[in-house]
């Protein structure tokens, strides 16, 4: 079992929790992801580490309650325990001085390139941050991006928040006015990561995106998260998670993400009769 | 003398029209005398062609004799001593290429060969319903440490072997349960989970601690277990699904066999929403492969609530590699056996579906490297048949996770650990590996006679090595 040492509300739905997992935190490095269970029912979800503690031998994991599993988790409590935290999964970033990198985040997505940008920051690299969200209550760990980067900026869908539109707008901006882009990573929901790549590509910006599909083992066992990168299929959980944007093969996985939609809703929708209200989360 | 009955005796099972509709064990085992009468129709015969036949060398005429004398203790004693995990081989092993296929009563005008699977299976079982399981003494003093990668048929043996013989057992297992195959593969009508949790059990009883989430090369590095452990034991098994790679492969509701049966098996996604992991109920199904796990796909589908199932395999029927009684199970449960016959393509709908598979006819050409004979596709012959769900079972390879953290290990051209079969020896000191990650995709017995090997050549270098120093 693996104990919640802390747990932090961070946005509507949004959560933040540190866990005991020694193995996990004295190995993890930057862009792997464990392979969390609730409970013996529970199923297996992947999530990105967002930060370790060597220390205190505990990660730290960012989730939005969208699914039975995360709702779950957003009930517990410290004190409370995982059953199972497996990891870390995927292979590392490839943390190296580019020059200038530009660092595109959205939504829970934000979590996952925290630890990236901090390692490239570290690595001597310039770094420029992007973050996207609907409205600025949804734009998470600003301050801590901000403390590692060499310029921020904040896109939100509404306006209340930095720039009006979404993170392609920042991105073109920031080229606009010059600046030359070595490498830039976007991670976020899917439809964010698909158009930050074609706006790349425009740009002539290489792109890592760290992919989300769905898993069951990911350690490579059984295929559930393939998707198509270039002209070949691919594991995201060992041959990933971070791909080349301009090569996935973005419809599809969107299709793939949707496989369990009906069942999904009846899993949520049963849990939620059995807990009762979770309007507060 | 004595008459032996022509045939086995006959096994009472789920009837086939009850069966499709759950996942209850399908074989429900002998009644005591059933056992007896059949203990009977062993010859006991002098060269015991079955003891050659069996990958672990179990006495099988002296389980057996045991068994007709209703020494049942003796019997189980015996086995036992050979095979840390009876209740699992009497199920799951291919008797009829193993110690029935060379069972002298077999070999007889008519006759069929004791049902030796069955015998194992009945002792086991015996064993665990009287509720107290003799544990062997272990030696309190312990002779070393060894780290098992892979909590499978292959490292749980090496492990429970090790253990008797003295040695401080650790198994590091990736999954959250242990058993391997036998929790994710192999589906609970053919092996009960319930089964494979009492020999974990039993084996852990033994001393062994298993080390649940824990990925070697991830969560313990190699140099780690090389630092804390006299030796190291891989049994990571052929975990990565093979694909066709036929167009269309990433449509919602084309499988591979593993993350189907997974789903089901390890996550129990039959029970769902009771357990959380959903799994696609197709109605009409088509399986690629005419292996065991085809079988265990087809028949999984079939019980979820598939209309129809159709197995496609390329070759014909005498080619196909599964085992006999599940082939026999699989038709009198009603799946549709489509011999030389192979997928070219999936089509799917606009939302990602799939809708059809796209096939083509083959004939059978000259041997291959296999010595089996080669399929061809028949120009022309590509046709037709709707489905809403496709699951590929036509292998798996070595799984790349721990193998990418030990660059030191040297591998065959295929991918898999070069290990000296006699020992598991690998290419490192103090590292050896046995069972699929060797062999490629194989059986259970044979990884656990693999396991035996190299608990036997582990025990005899860690010895070697401390006379030394």
């Amino acid at each position: 079992m693996f104990e919640i040492t802390s747990k932090e509300k961070i946005a509507t739905k949004e959560y933040e929790i540190w866990v005991k997992a020694p193995k996990v935190a004295s190995h993890a490095k930057p862009g792997q992801f464990v392979v969390i269970r609730t409970s013996l029912n529970g199923e297996r979800i992947p999530l990105t580490i967002a930060d370790f503690n060597v220390e205190k031998g505990e990660i730290r994991l960012i989730f939005q309650a969208v699914g039975k599993t995360t709702y779950e988790m957003a009930t517990m409590k410290v004190g409370d325990a995982l059953q199972d935290v497996a990891g870390p999964l995927g292979h590392p970033s490839e943390i190296k001085k580019y020059g200038t990198v530009m660092m595109i985040g959205g939504g829970v997505g934000i979590a996952a390139i925290l630890p990236i940008l901090k390692e490239l920051k570290r690595a001597g690299n310039k770094v420029i941050t992007i973050l996207g969200g609907r409205s600025a209550d949804l734009v998470i760990l600003k301050d801590e991006c901000e403390k590692f980067s060499d310029e921020l900026l904040v896109t939100t869908d509404d306006g209340s928040m930095g720039m009006k539109g979404v993170v392609t707008d920042g991105m073109k901006e920031i080229v606009k006015r010059g600046e030359k882009i070595d490498q830039a990573w976007s991670i976020g929901p899917t439809v964010m990561m698909k158009f930050s790549a074609y706006t790349a590509k425009e740009l002539g910006i290489p792109i890592f995106v760290s992919l989300n599909p769905i898993m069951v083992d990911g350690t490579g066992m059984c295929g559930a998260c393939r998707v198509t990168v270039g002209k070949n299929i691919r594991f995201a959980c060992v041959d990933g998670p971070e791909f080349d944007g301009y090569e996935v093969n973005w419809d599809e996985l969107m299709n793939r993400l949707r496989q369990y939609k009906d069942q999904e809703k009846i899993s949520l929708e049963n849990y939620m009769a059995r807990v009762g209200d979770l309007s507060w989360l | 003398m004595i008459k032996i009955p022509n045939n086995k005796t006959p096994i009472k099972e789920q009837d086939p029209k009850e069966r499709i509709h759950n996942f209850g064990e399908v074989v429900l085992g002998y009644t005591l005398e059933e056992a007896v009468a059949e203990a009977n129709r062993c010859l006991q015969c002098v060269n015991q062609p079955c003891v050659a036949g069996c990958p672990v060398n179990i006495d099988i005429p002296g389980f057996i004799l045991a068994l007709r004398n209703r020494d049942l203790p003796k019997s189980t004693q015996i086995l036992k001593s050979y095979n840390n995990l009876p209740a699992v081989c009497g199920r799951v092993c291919p008797q009829e290429s193993q110690c029935e296929g060379r069972c002298t009563v077999g070999k007889m005008k008519d006759h069929e060969p004791v049902a030796i699977g069955k015998l194992e299976r009945f002792v086991a079982d015996w064993e665990a319903n009287q509720g107290i399981v003799n544990i062997p003494e272990i030696p309190s003093q312990k002779l070393g440490r060894v780290a098992i990668i892979g909590a499978g048929p292959a490292g749980l043996t090496a492990a429970a072997d090790l253990a008797k013989m003295g040695y401080e057992v650790k198994i590091f297992e990736a999954l959250h349960a242990a058993g391997g195959v036998l929790m994710y593969g192999i589906p609970e009508f053919r092996l009960p989970k319930s089964i494979v949790e009492r020999e974990v059990n039993f084996i852990k009883s033994l001393g062994v601690e298993i080390d649940t989430d824990s990925i070697a090369g991830r969560s313990v590095t190699i140099s780690e277990l090389k630092n804390e452990f006299d030796a190291i034991f891989i049994g990571t098994g052929a975990g990565t699904p093979s694909f066709m790679n036929i167009p269309g492969t990433n449509l919602n509701g084309v499988y591979s066999a593993s993350e189907f049966l997974t789903r089901i098996n390890l996550m129990h996604a039959y029970k769902f929403p009771e357990s959380d992991t959903p799994v696609r109920l197709g109605k009409h199904v088509v399986v690629v492969g005419a292996g065991n796990v085809a079988m265990d796909a087809s028949r999984s589908a079939l019980r979820l609530g598939a209309e129809s199932v159709k197995i496609v395999y390329r070759r014909s029927e005498e080619e196909m590699p599964a085992r006999i009684e599940e082939y026999h199970h699989a038709i009198e449960e009603g799946i549709e056996f489509h011999w030389l016959t192979n997928p070219i393509e999936y089509i799917g709908d606009d939302k990602g579906n799939l809708t059809a598979v796209k096939c083509i006819k083959m004939k059978l050409g000259e041997p291959d490297a296999s010595g089996r004979r080669r399929p061809i596709p028949i120009d022309g012959s590509e046709f037709i048949i709707e489905a809403d769900m496709a699951i590929e079972a036509i292998g798996q390879t070595s799984n790349k996770v721990l193998l990418s953290a030990f660059p030191e290990l040297k591998l065959t051209p295929h991918g898999y650990i070069e290990a000296d079969p006699e020992t598991g020896q690998t290419s490192v000191e103090g590292v050896f590996a046995g069972g699929d990650i060797v062999t490629g995709a194989a059986t259970v017995i044979l990884a656990m006679g693999a396991g035996k090997k190299s608990a036997k050549a582990i025990d005899e270098y860690i010895k070697s090595k401390k006379a030394v120093l």
